[in-house]
């Protein structure tokens, strides 16, 4: 991509495989991450972004290909022997201890025999560095993380979220070059996850790591990310910025798991796109007008009438049947309307339009 | 709701849906026999054994004087009885130090690297001894020790035999063969007394989160420090619990130092003859106590030097 070259590479991984026996759970995997970005690993479980995250941080062993962190090649040939008789080759991997990378783990991971401050300090006792510098950055990450004077608390006092907190803490007090994230706020309610979600970012843009995120949940990765790539059956469907991602995706899987859209093919692709390979349209791009309105030079304009009404709050979403075969979700904001005007706009009959443009042409398989 | 709607409840359902409603009465239910067992046959038996050790023997008529008193504990505390305490105790100590040597590899591997099935049969390998008479396999160990004995005949194969004779010199823990020393019979405890360790340690293991060694790992902890800082921190109340097996179990037998050994007494032994042959109870039962005390001192100990603080 223009935008970025002249930026380093911190992880580069190309045509990596991680097969477990018949499952392939990351088949010939190519991935450039900059330095200092934001990137978010999307997709369904076990769509192989974990095992992904995993090869990255060292502790799953690519069956093939090369993963370099920072120019340093992270998997290696080495002779395979059998006493002193070299019988062949094998991949080896650096170990995790040997990578300048580190974790926050799903389940966080946090040592239950240890204080909160000794947890954080275990990366840096590790690295000897001396008591009273060790005890200084435990504390500043600890306000970093908003829980000061937490060190001699136990994880068990902690809940959720702090323990969330105190994870990334332990990770964050190394300065690694590259985090790695690990869908770390699965476990946290709506509300905090918001928040975590929010602070992360801020976090990310003030130590200025390269974050590596996990996720499935397909808003949090447009929220958060300068970059996402979109896992599915341990491959990569489409790698992009989140805009991209939702306004142009290229495959069916894409367009259908990042945000919800109407998938066309067949006739009804060819009545609206003038052939029958696949498109999507995204239900907010659809308006629904007055059948005398005048559509606009540019637009596709089809008649239907509303089958099925699902009021949301904020916006609706209407089942539009078309006339001549096949359905389309359209959404509305309630701008003006009550719940109970769009109930009654079931049954009517309605004018569907659209700008062409929005209409994203799609190859490979679909949902 | 089954059946006809028109009759009453049947009675087992009323029974259920009264015990449903009363939490306390089914708990009540529930304790009641084990509880019962526990006071009459545990909690009684204790209390009847510690009121004995304070009453004590007359010489001269050879009857039990049930009078309160510290005499019994007086005999108790005379070299020669406080010889066999301290013999057994070192004995039960070294017995439990060598089970957990021997126990945690095993244990490791069996909770960390063994497949679904090796894990299984490794399993059975561990209990399968304790489906077989404890007796037989205390006297197989007397000939598989004995100076005809198998380990006798291997030393000589391999051209060892000055070895073993060497480990047979060496005083106090030495003897005629290995299954009249004292070496003889703490290689049998350990045998006996070693499924006792590897299952707790094995539990304590499975329950370390795998991601937890991960984190040490990515936090830059090599395999050795992640064993000193958290796997074996989290494993010592499963050592803790297998060394309670091996030393209290060690402390109370008499059969294998009745069969193994140059015959010098043991604390279990001790009892046996004092409350058998000797008919004097009260020592018997004073000397039943030191294993309680030393066990509860021992558990002390344990907790105060935070071995139970990751449970």
């Amino acid at each position: 991509m223009a935008a970025h070259s002249g930026r380093s590479i911190a992880v580069k991984m190309t045509d990596v495989c991680r097969h477990f026996g018949d499952v392939k759970a990351v088949d010939h995997l190519d991935l450039e991450i900059y330095d200092g970005e934001f990137f978010s690993l999307l997709g369904p479980s076990g769509s192989g972004k974990t095992t992904c995250l995993r090869l990255i941080a060292g502790f799953e062993h690519a069956t093939s290909g090369s993963i370099e962190l920072h120019g340093v090649e992270m998997v290696k040939w080495a002779p395979r022997r059998i006493g002193f008789v070299t019988v062949g080759q094998r991949l080896v991997s650096v170990p995790p201890y040997e990578r300048d990378v580190n974790t926050v783990f799903q389940d966080y991971a946090l040592f239950p025999h240890m204080s909160v401050g000794d947890n954080v300090a275990y990366g840096l006792m590790i690295q000897k560095v001396p008591k009273a510098e060790r005890q200084r950055r435990v504390s500043e990450v600890l306000d970093l993380v908003r829980l000061p004077g937490y060190e001699s608390r136990k994880p068990a006092q902690l809940s959720g979220g702090q323990r969330q907190r105190v994870a990334l803490a332990r990770a964050l007090v190394n300065r690694p070059r590259v985090l790695l994230l690990d869908e770390p706020l699965g476990a946290l309610d709506l509300k905090l996850r918001q928040q975590m979600q929010i602070e992360l970012k801020a976090i990310q843009q003030q130590v200025g790591i390269t974050f590596v995120f996990v996720t499935h949940d397909q808003e949090e990765a447009l929220t958060m990310s300068d970059r996402l790539a979109v896992f599915n059956r341990g491959r990569i469907e489409q790698i992009g910025v989140p805009a991209e991602i939702y306004e142009r995706p290229t495959t069916g899987f894409v367009a259908g798991f990042v945000g919800t859209t109407n998938l066309i093919s067949g006739a009804l692709a060819q009545r609206i796109n003038g052939s029958d390979q696949a498109v999507s349209i995204r239900p907010e791009k659809i308006h629904m007008v007055a059948l005398d309105a005048a559509v606009e030079p540019g637009w596709k304009a089809v008649m239907g009438s509303v089958r099925d009404v699902i009021y949301l709050g904020m916006h609706t979403r209407y089942l539009v049947e078309l006339e001549g075969g096949g359905d389309l979700t359209v959404v509305q904001q309630n701008l003006e309307t009550s719940s109970i005007d769009v109930h009654a706009s079931r049954g009517n009959r309605v004018k569907l339009t659209w700008d062409t443009t929005s209409i994203r042409v799609l190859q490979g398989q679909t949902v | 709701m089954t059946g006809d709607a028109s009759s009453r409840p049947s009675w087992w359902r009323r029974v259920a849906i009264y015990l449903y409603q009363r939490p306390n009465l089914s708990l009540v239910l529930l304790l009641a026999l084990p509880l019962l067992w526990l006071a009459v046959f545990y909690l009684g038996a204790l209390v009847s054994l510690l009121i004995q050790s304070f009453f004590k023997l007359d010489g001269f008529t050879g009857r039990i004087v049930r009078q309160f008193g510290l005499e019994t504990y007086q005999q108790l505390f005379t070299a020669a009885n406080m010889d066999v305490v301290y013999r057994t105790v070192i004995m039960a100590a070294v017995v439990s130090v060598a089970c957990a040597v021997l126990a945690f590899p095993l244990a490791y591997f069996m909770a960390r690297y063994a497949s679904y099935r090796v894990r299984g049969i490794l399993y059975l390998a561990v209990l399968i001894p304790l489906w077989s008479s404890y007796l037989v396999r205390v006297y197989t160990w007397k000939i598989i020790l004995a100076q005809e004995g198998i380990i006798t005949w291997f030393f000589n194969v391999l051209g060892l035999k000055p070895v073993l004779d060497a480990l047979l010199a060496i005083p106090l823990i030495g003897g005629s063969s290995l299954s009249f020393s004292f070496i003889g019979m703490f290689l049998v405890f350990v045998y006996i007394w070693l499924p006792y360790m590897v299952l707790p340690i094995n539990a304590a293991l499975e329950r370390v989160p795998k991601s937890l060694i991960e984190a040490s790992s990515d936090l830059g902890g090599r395999p050795n420090y992640t064993f000193w800082r958290v796997i074996l921190p989290l494993t010592v109340p499963g050592i803790i619990a297998g060394s309670i097996f091996t030393f209290s179990l060690t402390l109370g037998d008499y059969i294998i130092p009745s069969v193994i050994g140059n015959s010098s007494f043991f604390i279990g032994r001790a009892v046996f003859a004092q409350q058998g042959t000797a008919g004097n109870i009260p020592l018997a039962a004073a000397f039943t106590v030191v294993p309680m005390v030393i066990m509860g001192v021992y558990l002390v100990v344990a907790k105060r030097l935070g071995a139970f603080d990751a449970l």
